[in-house]
């Protein structure tokens, strides 16, 4: 069967869900691969809860729509509840331990906690935890360079807002110190 | 060629652009907003023309007025708003009227949901206005196809001065998929010889209407209109299918759906049971040549839809009860996953 990667990232609206999932498909499609970028959409863009799920592929992809991610970033405490059974045997949680009070006692995935709030708070880069955290998934999973993570970052930053790029970078570097 | 990470909704909006569309007119509703905020935003800087109508039904009318100018035009809605629309849609099938007409399908009836559906299917390719009509549609089923069936539809729109429609669901408009724009393809005649576009009393006036009180007059223009269906037929009936020559089962299914039957299909060849995949690209016409030649050595056909069931009428009017025709769907905005897919085919073993 050929080689897919299903991501679901979750948290609140607000936190940058999107954004991250969007920087994860363009670092798929910079490597060549065929990507699916599909968010939780509508009540959830009204505050609440907010959830993408992102496939990154060899070859075409099926249902863009991810039920048990190899990789879930929970960023809140409900997307914690919501998901954390759902990752698939031996895939990998990254966990926003700032807002999620539980711990994960099952052996069967590896789970990686990270204050990415607290983090994004210390260095100056609030609203930036989405990409602190997604700094630990590179480190944890190998998934990009950061030269990749850079051209990512150069065509998902909205144009006028080129000067958030060397900030997203500092974000990730923060991450995979972490 | 360059690819980048787009929205489907988006996607659309810039093929049409890029295929001459000079004037969008229509009303927000999710899942298709994507379309209007993208031609807000791009369109006026390109000297055309973006409103946001009143409702539905103005959006379709004032469609009926640029069309009739012979400028290339779209307005785009979901599955609510489709439906008033559907007046206007007659008479612009009444009048001859080439325009693009795009449907983001999300759950019915009444307000249904803003989730994915495929439950405007019968709607679509039986009756989307009163009156002797039908309405080429395409059914795109990832973001690329959106940007090259929406292309195609302006120009069969012109070629055969009719509607036409593109057919896709939430799970499309909403999603993002690499997508490229290919730089080939036509941007529309700049003055059709039909349009009422003033003639400088240089050429006898066009008219265009849709009402015709003499009834040999009606037929005939009906008649006329019925020929040009059957060379739509001939040369845009579209479909594309895999591993047939060998399987028992045929999963047809159409749009985001037949990307889902594609995975629970090569889940199914994993497991050893020869399954394989039809989808029809245009929906009407629907490929019922392509259908019939796929599955000449099946022993059944799985329909799968996003609905209790519209679609699966047609593929038994195309096979003509000659092999057994199963449905499995979902409703309520559920996208059904590879594996309750496979659990079916399983069963039908």
């Amino acid at each position: 069967m050929k080689k897919m990667n299903e991501y679901l990232i979750a948290g609140f609206g607000g936190q940058g869900i999107l954004f991250a999932g969007k920087l994860l498909g363009n670092i798929g499609l910079i490597d060549n691969k065929e990507v699916t970028w599909f968010p939780s959409y509508g009540p959830a863009m009204r505050g609440g809860t907010c959830n993408c799920s992102v496939c990154i592929s060899d070859s075409l992809i099926g249902s863009p729509v991810v039920d048990s991610p190899d990789v879930l970033i929970a960023m809140n405490g409900p997307s914690y509840d919501k998901f954390i059974n759902a990752v698939k045997k031996g895939g990998k949680a990254f966990i926003d331990n700032s807002l999620v009070d539980s711990k994960y006692d099952g052996s069967d995935i590896d789970c990686f906690y990270i204050p990415a709030t607290r983090l994004a708070a210390e260095n100056d880069l609030k609203g930036m935890a989405n990409i602190i955290v997604l700094g630990k998934v590179i480190k944890e999973t190998g998934l990009a360079t950061l030269e990749t993570v850079k051209a990512a970052l150069e065509v998902s930053v909205p144009a006028g807002k080129a000067n958030l790029i060397e900030l997203n970078m500092k974000a990730i570097e923060i991450g995979m110190a972490n | 060629m360059e690819r980048s990470l787009m929205k489907g909704n988006e996607a659309l909006a810039e093929a049409a652009i890029r295929a001459g569309c000079k004037c969008y007119f229509g009303y927000p509703i999710t899942p298709q907003n994507e379309i209007g905020a993208y031609m807000s935003n791009t369109l006026p800087k390109l000297g055309g023309v973006f409103v946001q109508a009143e409702s539905e039904i103005g959006a379709i009318n004032m469609i009926y007025g640029c069309a009739a100018t012979g400028t290339r035009c779209m307005t785009s809605s979901s599955s609510p708003g489709m439906s008033l629309k559907t007046e206007g849609i007659s008479y612009l099938v009444g009048a001859d009227l080439p325009c693009v007409i795009v449907n983001i399908q999300r759950g019915g009836p009444g307000l249904g949901s803003i989730q994915p559906s495929q439950a405007d299917y019968w709607q679509t390719t039986r009756a989307l206005g009163h009156g002797d009509m039908r309405m080429p549609v395409f059914a795109p089923y990832s973001v690329q196809e959106m940007v090259d069936m929406t292309s195609k539809a302006f120009d069969i729109a012109e070629e055969f001065r009719t509607p036409v429609m593109v057919l896709a669901d939430g799970l499309l408009g909403q999603m993002m998929e690499p997508v490229s724009f290919p730089d080939s393809g036509t941007t529309g005649s700049s003055s059709p010889t039909w349009a009422t576009d003033g003639h400088d009393n240089k050429r006898k006036k066009n008219i265009v209407n849709s009402l015709f009180l003499e009834p040999i007059e009606l037929e005939n223009v009906i008649k006329e209109r019925f020929d040009r269906y059957e060379k739509i037929k001939e040369k845009h009936c579209e479909a594309a299918y895999e591993n047939t020559e060998d399987a028992d089962i045929i999963i047809a299914a159409y749009g985001s759906t037949a990307r889902i039957t594609q995975t629970a299909a090569e889940m199914a060849r994993a497991e050893g049971i020869k399954v394989g995949t039809f989808r029809p690209i245009t929906v009407y016409p629907f490929p019922e040549k392509q259908l019939q030649a796929a599955c000449k050595n099946a022993k059944k056909v799985l329909v799968v839809e996003m609905s209790m069931g519209q679609m699966v009428d047609d593929v038994k009017l195309a096979l003509d009860c000659k092999i057994p025709v199963e449905f499995y769907g979902r409703s309520g905005g559920f996208v059904p996953g590879p594996q309750e897919v496979l659990e079916k085919i399983r069963g039908m073993m």
